[in-house]
């Protein structure tokens, strides 16, 4: 479906829709005020949908710089008596912990929700968190949807529960729930009309010890009430075969017990949870006692099944609970279908299901890595760097630490300008790190500019102040571009599509008192080669800004280029430079001919690249 | 009923436009579907795979060896999908190959068609294999390849859906320009299975 039928679709129809579009179709029905986030797949879709029509729906929208100023821009706005949302990847709740903490302590007078999307098996993130620790630490309630239409059905429950206990509250997705596309049937969709509210209660909000404690003493006792909401909320629902064995499950982890119990007739009793914190003792007490083996099915850490645990040494409750914990469930990764069978046949209570899959193929087949597009400027840059890192002819490694984007792709051979990654902005900090530890290793570090502004500039002022000698690449490709491509505060628009101020890289880190600073399109390469040279003699902290557009962002001028690339086959010697050392993925070696293929863009690198100019353009007419 | 559909390839050759086309076709049947598609670091070049339900099922994943049809993209990637498949899965494979930008870095040559075509037939009962790029090119534009894939997916003798609700659903996803072109790599790939 088109983004604009998400907001003007009827009530009561029947639509295909992802996870994250029923997520904006349910803040929309919600008569959400205002949102706001830090792209991260897998809940990146929410944003690019909200930036096309926050306007139409009357919602005041943006691209925070990162997932703090998120929440705290959502929770300052829910004390003035607004709606908010934000939304995030798992990663993202690390840097906005600090102020959910005490959001959860000063509270709302409006309604706040934040939606989580957590990346069991990382399909893209550099970990597998679980974020249903962070509600149990902030004291937050949390919801698990199983379904696209759980998605939009939770979150107006879970508004309502905001709304009445005055706290924030959170939605934890997975992957294959926020990128699953299945039916939903729309709710009634009122536009929003609240865009202001007031902050009234000054003085209510600031927990200095005193009030701290007054304010955690009335969190813990909203949460016992809660907890009351959660023992007999329709979220929390047991499905009762009159067996024996029972299942505890939530989220998509449910989707499998489902579908494998449906598919073999299997005989067991399901507890499926949809408001999982406070966890709902009454309830899972009652199904402990109603059945002697339990098997409980979460992804990602075990944390249903140690709380189930102990409501069963709580109540001196017999049943053998299974999971995680005895080995019946893999501890890591996402679930399948397969593993929920092989979940069952190890519990020893159920047959051999039948199976009957094709073994995999026995032919070695080629990888498909991820790689750099062609014509990438990001590549001009890592191949620049190595050039000029190679021609300092070292006995020791230099260290490049890397940061969160499409250029952690710089891992990759032959570049190998990856070698140290940790979270957003950590290129810089871990560069002050090898800085002070190591002593002949140049550092090249790479960040893009949207992780630059994200968390990028307390490291970089860190490194001034403590005279640390490495080089930064700030690589300035204009958008935010591994998530899809969104703006960022060095975009001249904003999230509501407006006009806005665009930061100036260049300024900034020159503001700080940086002295060597370069900015440079990259696809320059050899000028970009000998400015890393001088950088890796420069005494103290460089900093080399690579500014030039996404191919994503920047195909008006792509299609402008009235000409192409080709190599003169007679002119070439075949020394494989443009293959070994580029490796740009529209250059092509086949039976000792190289030559470029249709998916060029004539970013023209590769004739620079070229030792013998036998890489040539060739004007064509149109 | 449950009825499974894997459909493999590559970034960029519309996979998920095709799966759309299928779920939206499914609901205008009053059949529930659910489906399954990976985003983020698969769109640089990588496997991009998407897994259809039709019927009741609530997971979107496909339990290995169940899938009713393999739709492949691309020939290796029907290889690495296998065991999603069994004996009795039919298969609709595009023979046009998609070399890995970093066939050069690594140590292993892509396999051969036929070989590849051989072991396909080793394993499912019903191939049907076409070179989805060439069809597309004669019907009016190579970037319909999806849409002769689609074709070939409908001419499977258990594929629930009807060709007229395809088509409708078809009009009202591809852009207006292009309908006539992807009507016609429909077409054409559909007979290139059928006969």
């Amino acid at each position: 479906m088109n983004i604009k039928e998400i907001l003007d679709q009827e009530s009561d129809q029947k639509r295909f829709m992802l996870g994250n579009e029923a997520a904006v179709r349910g803040v929309l029905e919600s008569g959400v005020s205002l949102a706001a986030t830090y792209p991260g797949t897998p809940s990146s879709e929410i944003g690019d949908i909200l930036f096309n029509i926050a306007k139409d729906a009357n919602i005041y929208f943006e691209f925070s710089s990162n997932e703090k100023v998120a929440i705290e821009v959502a929770a300052a706005a829910a004390c003035s008596g607004l709606r908010t949302f934000s939304f995030m990847k798992h990663v993202g709740v690390n840097v906005a912990a600090d102020s959910l903490m005490t959001a959860a302590y000063m509270g709302v007078e409006g309604s706040m929700l934040i939606l989580v999307a957590d990346d069991p098996s990382t399909f893209s993130s550099q970990n597998e968190q679980d974020t249903r620790h962070f509600a149990r630490q902030a004291n937050i309630p949390l919801f698990e949807p199983s379904n696209p239409q759980e998605i939009k059905d939770y979150i107006q429950y879970a508004y309502e529960i905001s709304d009445k206990f005055d706290i924030p509250v959170i939605i934890r997705t997975t992957t294959r729930v926020s990128h699953m596309r299945a039916v939903v049937e729309t709710g009634e969709y009122n536009k929003n009309t609240k865009t202001h509210g007031e902050y009234e209660n000054i003085g209510l909000h600031v927990p200095v010890p005193e009030i701290a404690r007054k304010m955690h003493e009335e969190l813990v006792g909203k949460i016992a009430e809660i907890r009351k909401v959660s023992n007999t909320s329709p979220l929390n629902q047991i499905i009762d075969n009159d067996a024996n064995v029972g299942i505890i499950t939530s989220g998509g982890a449910y989707n499998y017990v489902a579908d494998i119990v449906n598919k073999y007739d299997l005989n067991v009793n399901i507890l499926k949870l949809g408001f999982t914190h406070p966890y709902p003792e009454d309830l899972v007490r009652e199904f402990l006692e109603n059945n002697k083996e339990v098997l409980v099915v979460e992804e990602v850490d075990p944390i249903h099944e140690i709380e189930t645990q102990a409501i069963a040494g709580k109540y001196h409750i017999n049943t053998n609970i299974h999971g995680k914990r005895d080995g019946t469930l893999p501890e890591i990764f996402e679930y399948t279908p397969d593993i929920i069978i092989n979940a069952f046949e190890n519990l020893g209570l159920f047959e051999v299901l039948k199976r009957e899959a094709n073994t995999p193929t026995l032919i070695p087949l080629p990888n498909r890595p991820a790689t750099l597009c062609a014509g990438c400027p990001h590549r001009a840059s890592f191949y620049a760097a190595r050039q000029a890192i190679d021609s300092l002819n070292l006995d020791v490694e230099s260290i490049h630490p890397s940061d969160i984007g499409c250029y952690t792709l710089g891992i990759a051979p032959p570049y190998n300008m990856a070698n140290f990654l940790m979270s957003m902005g950590a290129s810089v900090g871990a560069s002050c790190g090898f800085s002070k530890a190591t002593e002949n290793q140049p550092i090249i570090s790479f960040i893009g500019d949207s992780t630059f502004f994200h968390a990028g500039i307390p490291p970089l002022i860190n490194a001034v102040h403590n005279k640390m000698k490495f080089t930064l690449v700030i690589l300035d490709n204009r958008i935010t571009a591994m998530t899809g491509g969104q703006t960022n505060p060095g975009i001249p628009i904003d999230g509501m599509g407006d006009e806005a101020p665009a930061i100036s890289i260049e300024d900034l880190v020159k503001s700080i008192g940086i002295e060597f600073v370069e900015t440079i399109n990259p696809l320059n390469v050899n000028e970009m080669i000998q400015i890393y040279k001088d950088a890796l003699e420069y005494d103290g902290v460089s900093v080399i800004i690579a500014k030039y557009p996404c191919n994503l962002i920047n195909k008006t001028e792509i299609r402008s280029r009235n000409y192409i690339i080709q190599v003169d086959q007679d002119e070439c010697i075949h020394c494989n430079k443009c293959i070994d050392k580029l490796a740009c993925p529209s250059i092509t070696l086949v039976d000792d001919k190289i030559s470029i293929d249709q998916t060029c863009i004539k970013c023209g690198v590769c004739i620079d690249v070229c030792p013998v100019s036998a890489i040539k353009k060739e004007e064509v007419n149109q | 009923m449950a009825y499974n559909i894997y459909i493999c390839g590559i970034g960029g050759q519309g996979i998920i436009k095709t799966s759309i086309v299928i779920g939206e076709t499914a609901i205008k049947e009053d059949y529930n579907v659910v489906m399954s598609e990976i985003h983020g670091m698969s769109q640089r070049g990588g496997v991009v795979s998407t897994e259809l339900k039709i019927g009741d099922d609530k997971s979107p994943i496909i339990q290995d060896g169940t899938a009713d049809i393999l739709l492949a993209f691309e020939p290796v990637e029907a290889l690495r999908a296998l065991e999603k498949t069994n004996r009795h899965t039919v298969c609709v494979v595009n023979t046009a190959p998609i070399y890995p930008s970093t066939i050069n870095q690594q140590d292993l040559d892509y396999p051969d068609i036929d070989e590849i075509l051989e072991e396909l037939t080793s394993k499912m009962d019903v191939v049907y294999s076409m070179d989805a790029n060439k069809i597309a090119t004669r019907a009016g534009h190579p970037l319909s390849m999806n849409m002769a894939m689609l074709g070939g997916a409908c001419a499977v003798e258990s594929f629930p859906l009807e060709i007229n609700d395809i088509k409708d659903t078809m009009k009202e996803n591809l852009p207006p320009k292009s309908i006539d072109v992807n009507y016609e790599a429909f077409k054409m790939g559909y007979e290139s299975c059928k006969k």
